[in-house]
């Protein structure tokens, strides 16, 4: 008989613990709660199961497999995908030429043919996993069940992790987020460098992510812009902005809504006209240009 | 009188001087500085580009192209936006004989790519080296798309860079054609 309930009754976190103490083996799916109209004993509005949320699957209480949403979304190729270990291209020709295959002969395939490393596959799958579950300790609502002794496929990579080290993960990061969301609560505002940049940046070591958006820095880019451009949450960019900050690299400003910037889409209103001039203006700076380039290619090719 | 520039990027020791030594008409403007005994880079070279190298090409009285070479060096890479705004576009450069900088050089491209969506073009460099990397292979190793043009190189060998240069102006042009 599995366990059902309802996370407005027992909270995640009180979930994760359960099946960990009890050193549990099975599968927790959580689904979208679909108010039924009715209340409940407690005066709570009941909830019916609707689609599922999440699956976690447990050995002997330690979590071995996490899903989210649809099941491709999940599978290694996606996984690795959103890890940054394989380009949107790949992911295209892998998925046509390994249609059928299995998750652990698909990791084989790529290790085999360098395009991963043991090790980034099972970091990967570690983070999607983690992600899988830090979302859900989110959650302050929704039915799920525990079904005891029910397994991932046997074509999924089954990697163990600590319930307790999440759980003191998901503490710490809450505390973060807090502190972030108090330090940088609004994500439309801009970022510019500070005077002497040159002189600030020197000797600074920063990392990819750091990189991603320093480069995209311009008061005309929102931050929240920059987090779309860089395919970032709106925690990761706040962390990565609050780090430059704290470093003063760089500074909060209001956007410059003057003129459309890197990471802008155009504005909507007055579009066609505005766009029409632009075209014309990109016309002629390409003929320009082209014959620019036509000079260049004949003075090469004569030296 | 009109100017134009064009970025040659690279990991340390990748040969960016050298390829712009190839075919500027001046005498490059190097901004060299010996590097620390203490260091990795110590034991590969004596001497690394901490500003820029600088280089030139005059097509006529109107129209002139500057060739700027980036430093190889991680920590002067604040360099690098400075040297990127307005190009007409920019050579990885790659050392076809060290694997170890790749994934460096494929770094240093997805960040030149996030400045400006200008064409570029990879050039695997040192192709005459006994170890070298075969430019398909380097375009499986460094996860190149297949519309990139990845191209032999020798930086000391004129006609060499000429043709990199060469198709990196055709991929501009073809990216003007409407």
């Amino acid at each position: 008989m599995p366990l059902q309930a309802n996370l407005q009754d027992i909270s995640p976190t009180q979930v994760l613990n359960l099946v960990n103490l009890a050193g549990k083996t099975g599968m927790l799916t959580v689904y979208e709660g679909i108010a039924t109209g009715e209340m409940d004993a407690m005066n709570k509005p009941k909830q019916k199961a609707g689609d599922e949320r999440c699956r976690i699957a447990f050995k002997g209480g330690k979590l071995i497999h996490a899903t989210a949403g649809a099941d491709q979304e999940s599978d290694l190729i996606a996984v690795l995908n959103r890890a940054g270990k394989l380009s949107d291209s790949q992911v295209k020709i892998i998925r046509e030429r390994a249609k059928s295959s299995s998750d652990k002969a698909i990791a084989l395939l790529l290790i085999n043919a360098n395009y991963a490393t043991q090790n980034d596959i099972v970091t990967s799958i570690q983070q999607h996993m983690l992600e899988v579950v830090h979302n859900m300790l989110t959650w302050r609502d929704g039915p799920f069940r525990f079904d005891d002794d029910t397994m991932p496929s046997s074509d999924r990579i089954l990697v163990p992790l600590d319930v307790e080290n999440i759980i003191l993960e998901y503490t710490r990061r809450a505390k973060e987020n807090d502190q972030l969301m108090r330090e940088l609560p609004d994500l439309n505002v801009s970022l510019k460098f500070p005077e002497n940049a040159k002189e600030k940046f020197k000797g600074v070591h920063l990392s990819v992510e750091e990189w991603r958006v320093v480069s995209f820095v311009n008061p005309k880019n929102s931050i929240k812009q920059i987090a779309k451009a860089n395919n970032m949450s709106d925690m990761e960019i706040r962390r990565i902005v609050y780090g430059l900050m704290m470093a003063n690299l760089v500074q909060v400003m209001k956007p410059d809504t003057s003129g459309a910037g890197a990471a802008k889409s155009p504005a909507a209103s007055g579009a066609s006209a505005a766009a029409a001039a632009t075209k014309q203006r990109q016309a002629r700076k390409a003929q320009v240009q082209s014959s620019v380039v036509n000079k260049l290619i004949d003075k090469i090719k004569s030296l | 009188m009109q100017t134009v520039k064009m970025v040659i990027t690279g990991p340390f020791s990748s040969g960016k001087t050298e390829f712009i030594r190839s075919i500027s008409e001046i005498d490059v403007v190097t901004t060299e500085q010996g590097i620390s005994k203490d260091t990795a880079e110590a034991l590969v070279k004596s001497q690394t580009t901490v500003a820029m190298d600088f280089g030139r090409i005059t097509v006529d009285e109107d129209l002139t192209l500057y060739l700027f070479g980036t430093p190889g060096q991680r920590r002067f890479d604040f360099m690098w936006e400075i040297l990127a705004e307005g190009m007409l576009g920019f050579v990885v450069m790659v050392d076809s004989a060290k694997p170890e900088t790749f994934r460096e050089a494929k770094s240093i491209l997805e960040t030149f790519r996030a400045y400006a969506p200008t064409p570029y073009v990879v050039a695997a460099n040192k192709q005459d080296h006994p170890d070298a990397w075969d430019p398909e292979d380097l375009r499986i190793a460094l996860r190149i798309e297949e519309d990139v043009k990845l191209l032999p190189c020798v930086a000391k060998d004129k006609e060499s860079v000429k043709n990199v240069l060469l198709e990196l102006l055709y991929s501009i042009l073809e990216e003007m054609e409407p």
